[in-house]
């Protein structure tokens, strides 16, 4: 990844109007460098995107960005950049670049469609909403109102289809023909689940209407009645004038007209937006700024797009005094964002209330279906047929009965078809529709007493786990990261258990490997390597001070310094390597788009220097160059002052070519005191030496390239710094055409990019820094952890080839021992031969390793020693051909995958690739815009709050600080989760059809007329009170193995990766079991009671107390850990059971009145359920024995080392296994 | 917890991410507890040789004894059945059984001799037993109004019942319902020795549905004088809750083969002798097959006379010690040591782990 940040908005600024046409030479420039210059501000980058907010053009441009990892200075590839270049009295100057593609381009600078527009009427909201009814800025996040809760929210529930089925049934037994149970007791459960979920809904909606009611009732400045007065954000009308101050919150989204700022800047946090705490820049049109509202009278119009959720574009054009102005993402400051470093700022709203970009934006994260969950969709389905079997059977059998005895139907005392007490000589039928009709109707009515087959409740019992789940895993102290304050999210709540499961774990590098915190380490100048990592002396933790005003300013991070590069830049530049060294660090210090801020500390004479901006390299390079005595402290709009060496030098900016990912490079014009005019460039290796002189100095640009490979090989980010001076000829050429550029209305970006091109060139090489990208601690063991536990890590990175490698070596993903295939290819046939040679060497290794290596899974030895390094131009020809395939085959053979110079789409294209040809899980894991993409993609994404912005966070699913919390969250809780969660599954899938099975036993004693005997009210309340808690408690609590054991036996997490806990043979198997134990819960009172004068209520409570009892205790049996809590829920249930069973009997409009406590008294009644229990669950616990000691799983291996401590030696046979294993791995 | 690199960053992250100090630092560090990390002391009970076996044993040892005693229990218990419906039949009806039953003038009585095989204790307990009659059916056990049964003012809330719910004008019936209406009618009169034997027929209900579910204010009304008598007649005279044949009969059975209880005979009988019972074999079961017993029997703790649960107990004790031995064979012959890492599938299998 590239050290790109998605950032917002650029800068385009507004060129001045031309007020004076004559274009200043250098010498007005330089003469008039004092005064009113205005901003060259470009310390914002900028994707913007164009309107359409699609994924898509999301990653197209990222991945532009992304391509030039080491290139310092990263800007919105296809925005267009504009900067005022300062006085030139009012000449308009823009420079600026554009990424690729010039649709973007076209897009952006296209005239918006009168029908597509919004009009607003600036200072005159009367008209603005006349015709357009545009909504007013209260907002409303909540969902519902008084009236409309119950109608909305029920229409939301039932979106679900268990929700429906549940419904179908209940209005079924609503009818006479069909009602098996009373009306109340059928709707019953329906209801409870629907009013807790409403109940829920309706406490969170009460949150979010006193949230907006704070909101709506803020105040804000507005222009009203020729003066700023006080009104509530909710009243504030699209078209009005409101005036911002400092540290105030945005109501609206508004179009910048002036600040406190001369020059039109404000400096704005986004923080809420999109999680960024840099300030960003925007800017007021030129045009606007003077014009103070309470003076002359405003008026306007500006025209802009339909409310849109891309927050990184917006354009408009604004027509004022009859000019007709350009405005763009940076003339607009969004909702929810904060004032900073400016003491007011003017705006107009354009765009209020819910169609603000961040209200737009409001969208929760895509929804993602676990792979458990769909897997058990097939075992709903088979249950079903279950379902449709037992309804068929009971119908047929019915059937047969009716057939069998339809000529004494009508007097038989039990049946009684016809109705004689009519005195009519031709009785009627007495609800009696025909031989057919009620054989269906048996059917319908066998559905709605089988119906907890289906287990409604699991879906419900499902989601309440997965609750508790990410409690656990949002509370774990182990994945909380200090550093940025940032604890475990879970932004997904159903994919929990998809963490037990993942074979693949596809990786960013740049801020998930890596921490994105850029250190310069070492600089090669002209030819000289200085450091070479080797720096020492410090000057006492903070860099170089220097004094301003009385005052010290020190830049806030200090840099390890190279003592003899330091004494070279001390000794000035009367040396030629001084002047080298000189020329060097002004390069740093100036080619850049960093703002300088003072911070102030505790020593009020102290200040602290902190480089704003967005870009860490530049970041690195600039206190690298304070600590040589080369301080940027100033950076205005035309100008910007460096001490160098004590000695304050102002340098006036005459031009900025924004970094782009075409040319990957940026440089900078400088004029100097001297009236020298020089052009700074930095950046990558690949693109300087194209550009740089070939013919001079050769040797210095042989030993530079020599120390670039040296540094990459270590894995430095490598920077080509070059300057040429310009002769006024150039300049003047250079500039006229700068400014043509700047000017055009149409593919300015592709003028000003050439326009850079022109100028840089023939360049004069300076040398190239190295910086240090620090992995992230814990990395190399987290991956040591995931390749033991038989996950395939594959690092996707942005990176040119060398620095993925070479953080690949530090983070332990490759090894000497390796036998990498590379494959660097630019034509499809020469990526197809390599794949092929791949593939051939794959199996030639194969076989090799299983002749000497005569166990079963010799191959997995072979394969590790495997490394597949592929870049992105290669992937190009792979992805989306029949290539794919061959990559697959050759790449699931290697340990390790390492992609290269990938574009953000590259890696989904991966993940898609993986995916599409294997069952397996795929994790993904990034900090960046540009992973967005593969997280989206991925089974499970993961987010890294990193440096880069909260855009991959906010698409993930899970959210850490660390990569190294993959580890914990992987092996601990994905195992833990997975193995919960798929025992809940079958346990739930299991207690409902034991359930069931008794009532379908029944049903076969009873002429198959679906009596239960089992109330009705226990019936439902089965799956609802009497069992359901224990599940849940123990989907939640229970744990198979300690933290300690998991993580130290990665391996463990195979049982998962293998779907242990959750198959098909698993199925079938507890299914089997449960018909066994409904046998013995049913049969074994029917002999015991057969002929005896045993009631249906006595008996139906027998079954139901031990359908509960058996129930519970097959999960006690199952449970591994005994808290309270797991013992207060499973004795709890049987308890509640007894006691509800107990309050249904003592009701004396119901049937079974006192039926319990005359049975209960009974010994017979106590002994009937003690052999039930133990003769329901022996077949189980033999079972579960015989496994247990024949072929015991990890698991239970591991369980039983922990608990009898014989860890130690297993540690010790760990480690000669490892040492064994060790000559093939490495 | 974090330690950042040994260069530069003196100024922590945290200021370099955030000049401003508006925001101010509230650590999301979650709160430590022992139930947020999941380490809540918790035993771990686990399965080894010693518990199963000792479960198995346990099991053997509890049930073995229970079965005994079960089925030592059923064994005392003395008890005559007598199946009359066929033999109550007079050989000139054999072949019209029904016609016979249906007809209102032919003489029911029936006598049956029955002889005492061991000596009953008092209480002896009369039922009657019958087969293959669905107390338990749908429809019948649906066809019942308790509100009605319970008090006099609600005598007309017969939903449900039909098609006994009203007589012929609209009158509703009480006890309304087909489980009324088919109220069992034959009565016993027993004798020994040409002495009568008193049959006790009092308390033969649940006093909680004398109490409760049968009001002392309701009296039968309209009760089967239908075209189509199903069994008893009512005493209209006699409120329902003292009826108590019609409370026995009311809560029906759950199987299809049951016994009512009919009354309790408080003395005791020696064995040999013969017992003289005048039956008036009244109740149709022949239209379905059913079939009617007359059974006297004593009672144990455990109830009456059934071998089931005995055997049960003994069988399953039974299975449970001859596992326990299993296992003891298995595990001396075949042990396992617990937690030995050689059963690991990596340590079996020792490259398997990294494919």
């Amino acid at each position: 990844m590239s050290t790109g940040r998605p950032l917002l908005i650029p800068s385009p600024r507004t060129p001045n109007t031309p007020q004076t046409p004559s274009i200043p030479t250098y010498a007005d420039l330089a003469k008039r460098s004092s005064g009113d210059l205005k901003p060259v501000s470009t310390m914002e980058s900028n994707i913007a995107i164009d309107n359409t907010s699609s994924i898509e053009s999301n990653y197209n441009s990222s991945s532009r960005r992304s391509i030039s990892s080491h290139q310092s200075r990263m800007s919105g590839t296809n925005s267009v950049k504009e900067v005022i270049l300062a006085d030139l009295g009012s000449k308009r100057v823009r420079h600026g670049s554009r990424g690729t593609d010039s649709e973007f381009m076209s897009m952006s600078q296209k005239e918006i469609n009168d029908d597509d527009a919004r009009l607003v009427y600036i200072n005159d909201p009367d008209r603005t909403n006349e015709k357009h009814k545009f909504t007013g800025n209260s907002i409303r996040t909540s969902k519902y109102s008084f009236i409309t809760f119950l109608p909305r929210n029920l229409f939301e529930q039932f979106h679900r289809v268990a929700y429906i089925y549940f419904l179908v049934i209940a209005i079924l037994n609503q009818l006479p023909q069909l009602a098996v149970f009373g009306r109340g007791a059928s709707i019953m459960p329906l209801a409870f689940v629907l009013l807790v979920t409403a109940i829920k809904d309706a406490c969170e909606d009460w949150r979010r209407h006193r949230a907006d009611r704070i909101e709506n009732n803020r105040l804000a400045w507005v222009f009203m009645n020729g003066q700023f007065q006080r009104k509530k954000w909710k009243d504030i009308r699209v078209g009005e004038i409101i005036k911002i101050q400092a540290n105030d919150t945005l109501p609206c989204d508004m179009v910048l007209l002036s600040t406190s700022d001369p020059t039109g800047v404000a400096y704005v946090q986004t923080i809420n937006l999109d999680g960024e705490s840099n300030l960003k820049t925007r800017y007021a049109k030129q045009e606007t700024l003077s014009k103070v509202p309470e003076k002359e009278k405003i008026s306007g119009l500006i025209k802009c797009e339909k409310p849109n959720r891309n927050i990184y574009g917006f354009q408009a054009n604004m027509e004022v005094d009859g000019k007709r102005l350009s405005l763009g993402p940076s003339n607009i400051i969004l909702r929810g964002c904060e004032l900073k470093n400016t003491a007011w700022a003017l705006g107009v709203v354009a765009y209020a209330g819910r169609e603000t970009k961040a209200m737009l934006n409001n969208a929760g994260a895509p929804s993602k279906r676990s792979s458990l969950e769909t897997r058990m969709n097939l075992e709903i389905i088979i249950l079903s047929l279950f379902l449709f079997a037992l309804c068929t059977v009971v119908s047929f059998l019915a059937a047969v009965w009716l057939k069998r005895h339809k000529d004494e139907l009508n007097i038989i005392p039990f049946y009684r078809k016809k109705d004689y007490s009519e005195p009519t000589p031709d009785h009627d039928d007495y609800k009696y529709y025909g031989w057919g009709l009620e054989i269906f109707f048996t059917f319908l009515m066998a559905v709605i007493v089988f119906q907890i087959m289906i287990p409604i409740s699991l879906y419900i019992s499902m989601e309440l786990v997965r609750v508790g789940q990410s409690y656990f895993m949002i509370q774990d102290t182990n994945m909380y990261d200090e550093a940025t304050n940032s604890s475990f999210q879970c932004r997904a709540l159903n994919i929990n258990e998809d963490l037990g499961q993942i074979k693949y774990v596809f990786s960013d590098k740049t801020g998930t490997l890596t921490e994105n915190k850029m250190v310069f380490q070492c600089a090669s100048i002209w030819g000289v390597d200085y450091g070479g990592g080797k720096a020492s002396s410090q000057n006492d933790g903070v860099g170089n001070p220097v004094e301003v005003d009385r005052k010290i300013l020190r830049p806030k991070m200090a840099v390890k310094v190279h003592p003899q590069l330091l004494e070279l830049a001390k000794s000035g530049k009367d040396s030629p390597e001084g002047k080298h060294v000189h020329d060097f660090f002004l390069a740093l210090a100036s080619c850049n788009t960093l703002v300088p801020f003072l911070v102030d500390t505790s020593d009020p004479f102290v200040k602290l220097i902190d480089y704003q901006g967005e870009s860490p390299d530049e970041q690195a390079l600039a206190y690298a160059a304070a600590a040589y005595g080369f301080t940027l402290i100033e950076r205005t709009s035309g100008h910007i002052v460096i001490d160098i060496q004590g000695e304050r030098q102002r340098f006036d900016v005459l031009g900025l070519h924004e970094f782009d990912s075409d040319r990957k490079r940026m440089s900078v014009i400088l004029g100097f005191p001297d009236k020298t005019v020089k052009v700074f460039v930095k950046g990558a290796d690949s693109s300087m030496f194209s550009v740089i002189d070939r013919s001079l100095e050769k040797n210095v640009i042989h030993a530079t390239e020599q120390h670039l490979h040296a540094y990459s090989s270590v894995g430095l980010r490598t920077l080509v710094v070059g300057m040429r001076e310009l002769s006024s000829s150039e300049f003047e050429q250079w500039h006229s055409a700068f400014e043509a550029a700047s000017a055009a209305l149409m593919g300015r970006a592709a003028l000003l990019r050439k326009v850079a091109s022109n100028v840089e060139n023939h360049l004069c090489i300076l040398g190239a820094s190295a910086i240090e990208d620090k992995l992230q601690q814990g990395v190399p063991e987290a991956i040591e952890s995931l390749r033991m536990a038989a996950i395939k890590v594959w690092v996707l990175t942005g990176d040119k080839q060398e620095t993925a490698m070479s953080i690949g070596y530090s983070s332990k993903l490759l090894t000497s021992q390796m036998t990498q295939i590379i494959i660097n290819s630019s034509s499809k046939q020469s990526c197809k031969k390599s794949l092929e040679d791949g593939i051939l060497m794959s199996s030639r290794l194969t076989t090799q390793s299983s002749f000497t290596n005569n166990t079963v899974g010799s191959s997995g030895a072979a394969v590790t020693s495997l490394a597949l390094i592929i870049d992105g131009t290669s992937l190009v020809y792979v992805l989306d051909s029949e290539l794919e395939e061959q990559l697959f085959k050759l790449a699931s053979k290697c340990a390790v995958v390492l992609c290269c110079r990938v574009a953000p789409l590259q890696k989904a294209g991966i993940v898609a690739l993986v995916k599409k040809r294997t069952s397996d899980l795929t994790l993904a894991i990034g900090d960046g815009a540009n992973d967005v993409s593969m997280i989206q993609m991925a089974d499970v994404g993961v987010g890294i709050t990193g440096q880069e912005g909260r855009q991959a966070v906010m698409a993930s699913d899970f959210s850490m600080g660390q990569f190294r919390f993959l580890v914990p969250l992987l092996l601990v809780h994905g195992h833990w989760n997975y193995q919960r969660m798929a025992y809940m599954i079958l346990y739930n899938f299991y207690r409902n059809a034991v359930f069931v099975f008794v009532l379908f036993w029944y049903v076969l004693f009873t002429c198959f007329t679906l009596t239960t005997a089992v109330t009705e009210w226990s019936s439902m309340l089965y799956s609802v009170i009497y069992t359901s808690f224990p599940t849940i408690f123990v989907g939640v609590l229970d744990k198979d193995l300690s933290r300690r054991t998991l993580l130290k036996f990665p391996q463990l997490y195979g049982a998962g990766q293998r779907q242990e806990s959750y198959s098909s043979k698993l199925f079938w198997l507890i299914m089997m079991d449960t018909i066994w134990q409904s046998v013995a819960i049913f049969f074994i009172p029917l002999f015991a009671y057969w002929r005896s004068t045993i009631d249906i209520s006595g008996l139906g409570d027998l079954w139901t107390i031990a359908s509960v009892v058996v129930v519970n205790l097959h999960l006690a049996m199952d449970v591994i850990r005994w808290t309270w809590i797991t013992h207060a829920a499973i004795w709890g249930s049987i308890l509640a059971t007894g006691i509800c069973v107990i309050i249904i009997d003592a009701l004396p409009f119901l049937f079974g009145y006192w039926a319990i406590f005359h049975i209960g008294k009974t010994a017979e009644f106590w002994l009937c359920l003690l052999i039930i229990v133990v003769a329901a669950l022996v077949p189980r616990f033999v079972a579960k024995i015989i496994y247990q000691h024949f072929s015991p799983c990890d698991i239970r291996v591991a369980r039983e080392a922990e608990k009898f401590g014989n860890f130690r030696e297993l540690e010790r046979m760990e480690m000669e296994m490892n040492l064994m294993a060790e000559p093939q791995r490495r | 917890m974090v330690e950042r690199g040994e260069t530069s960053s003196t100024g922590g992250s945290d200021g370099t991410q955030d000049p401003f100090p508006s925001a101010k630092k509230i650590t999301k560090r979650p709160k430590y507890s022992r139930f947020t990390q999941q380490e809540l002391p918790a035993c771990k009970p686990i399965l080894t040789p010693g518990w199963v076996i000792t479960a198995l044993i346990l099991v053997g040892v509890i049930f073995i004894p229970i079965g005994l005693a079960s089925l030592f229990a059923s064994q005392r218990v003395v008890e005559i059945v007598d199946r009359y419906d066929e033999d109550c039949i007079p050989p000139s009806f054999k072949d019209r059984a029904l016609g016979f039953i249906q007809d209102d003038n032919t003489d029911k009585t029936c006598i049956r001799k029955l002889t005492v095989p061991k000596l009953m204790k008092s209480p002896i307990y009369v039922y009657y037993q019958l087969s293959n009659f669905y107390q338990n059916h749908r429809r019948y056990v649906k066809s019942r109004s308790d509100k009605q049964l319970r008090s006099r003012k609600d005598e007309s809330k017969t939903t449900n019942c039909e098609p006994e719910a009203f007589a012929g004008d609209k009158q509703p019936i009480v006890p309304c319902g087909l489980i009324a209406w088919s109220l069992f009618n034959d009565t016993y009169k027993f004798s020994v020795t040409n002495q009568p034997l008193a049959v006790n027929k009092r308390n033969i209900a649940w006093d909680s549905d004398r109490e409760h579910k049968f009001g002392s204010d309701v009296y039968p009304k309209n009760f089967q004088n239908g075209r189509l008598i199903g069994g008893a007649k009512l005493n209209s005279s006699i409120p329902l809750n003292e009826q108590e044949d019609l409370i026995v009969w009311m809560r029906t059975a759950a199987l299809p083969t049951f016994r009512k209880l009919y009354g309790r005979i408080e003395v005791d009988l020696e064995a040999g002798k013969e017992i003289t019972v005048m039956i008036q074999n009244n109740y149709n079961t022949y239209d379905f097959g059913g079939k009617k017993h007359l059974v006297l029997s004593t009672t144990s703790w455990l109830g009456g006379k059934n071998d089931f649960l005995g055997a049960a107990y003994l069988a399953v004790g039974g299975i449970c010690l001859f596992l326990a031995v299993a296992f003891i064979l298995v595990y001396v012959l075949k042990p396992r040591p617990l937690g030995d890492p050689s059963y690991l599938s990596w340590n079996r299998n020792p490259a398997g782990h990294l494919n």
